[in-house]
């Protein structure tokens, strides 16, 4: 759990950092991380916001980014099916790519034991609130330095390096990478049709390619 | 504009989308294809708003060694491949974007 808590911090900072670059109102940087609060999705709706996206783009595109989570959302759903509606609230709230990867793994170990611990939704609900916290300090702490840092610096383009870094990973497999080169290649020729709808399609025919290349693995 | 009932809508979506299977009671299975389709939405979403970052100037494709965020961002990837550390990626990008916008005026 801890190894994960160190991994958030400076990517909490990095976002209020880079969304205060990137032209955000403090204000709407750290509401986004309380009220969204899901890292990749935040860092790349305040590209959006900061390229003058309309709103209903902002919004597909937070949509689709996020969509991954109803595949964690049927995973733990059978070890949270007898709980309460506002546990449930709470525990889907906080059901983040961190907060999944802990609970899971959790979950599995324990239905391997003869009875399982009574406890363990407080463990999913702890490790939540924990990742919760330390993502709002951090972001807090980034968009106070962000807004410290002169125009001239070109902070906004922290958020394409942040991208780079998180992308490069999935490119070692074949259907990451086929993914991967053709939805940035129609980005590129796509790019000047408007509402961002090249974004679309160059995701649409990413994941489309990588469907394809990946076939074999599957 | 204010992004404020924007960001409100996108909270309310993210956290539909997190409880549906929940509130399913663990009775729905996603299809596999589907699952795999998702997995793949980051990556392509990514490198759908990265390379036309680095590539287009003005609108207009721009590979030219005089294009300092392509530069940039070609260094900060190889970085990346090397040391796989997010804080060494964007501090070596932006180091090397100051670098270049100096140098090319």
């Amino acid at each position: 759990m801890l190894p994960i808590l160190v991994g958030v911090v400076p990517f909490g900072m990095i976002y209020g950092l880079s969304a205060v670059g990137a032209g955000l109102p403090a204000l709407a940087a750290q509401a986004m991380s309380s009220v969204v609060f899901a890292g990749s999705a935040q860092f790349i709706a305040a590209q959006l916001i900061h390229d003058a996206a309309p709103a209903a783009a902002v919004l597909a595109t937070i949509f689709l980014v996020n969509l991954r989570h109803a595949l964690y959302s049927a995973s733990v759903a059978p070890y949270v099916k007898d709980l309460g509606g506002g546990w449930k609230g709470i525990l889907a709230y906080l059901l983040t790519d961190e907060a999944f990867a802990v609970a899971i793994s959790r979950y599995q170990r324990d239905a391997e034991a003869v009875e399982p611990s009574p406890h363990r939704h407080w463990y999913f609900l702890g490790a939540g609130l924990a990742l919760w916290t330390s993502w709002q300090l951090s972001t807090a702490v980034g968009i106070f330095f962000g807004a410290a840092v002169p125009r001239g610096w070109s902070l906004d383009f922290a958020l394409p390096l942040t991208f780079i870094a998180l992308v490069l990973p999935s490119l070692r497999s074949r259907a990451g990478g086929a993914a991967a080169v053709s939805a940035g290649v129609v980005a590129v020729l796509a790019a000047g049709l408007p509402y961002k709808l090249g974004l679309m399609l160059a995701a649409a025919a990413g994941i489309a390619a990588g469907l394809i290349a990946g076939k074999e693995d599957a | 504009m204010s992004w404020m009932p924007v960001l409100a809508l996108a909270g309310l979506i993210t956290f539909a989308t997190r409880l549906s299977f929940i509130a399913l009671l663990g009775h729905a299975r996603m299809p596999p294809l589907l699952a795999r389709a998702l997995r793949l939405v980051p990556p392509a979403v990514l490198s759908a708003i990265i390379l036309p970052e680095l590539v287009l100037r003005g609108g207009a494709l721009d590979l030219s060694p005089r294009n300092p965020r392509l530069g940039a961002g070609l260094l900060a990837a190889a970085v990346a491949l090397a040391t796989r550390s997010v804080l060494l990626t964007i501090a070596i990008g932006l180091v090397a974007l100051w670098g270049l916008q100096a140098l090319l005026g």
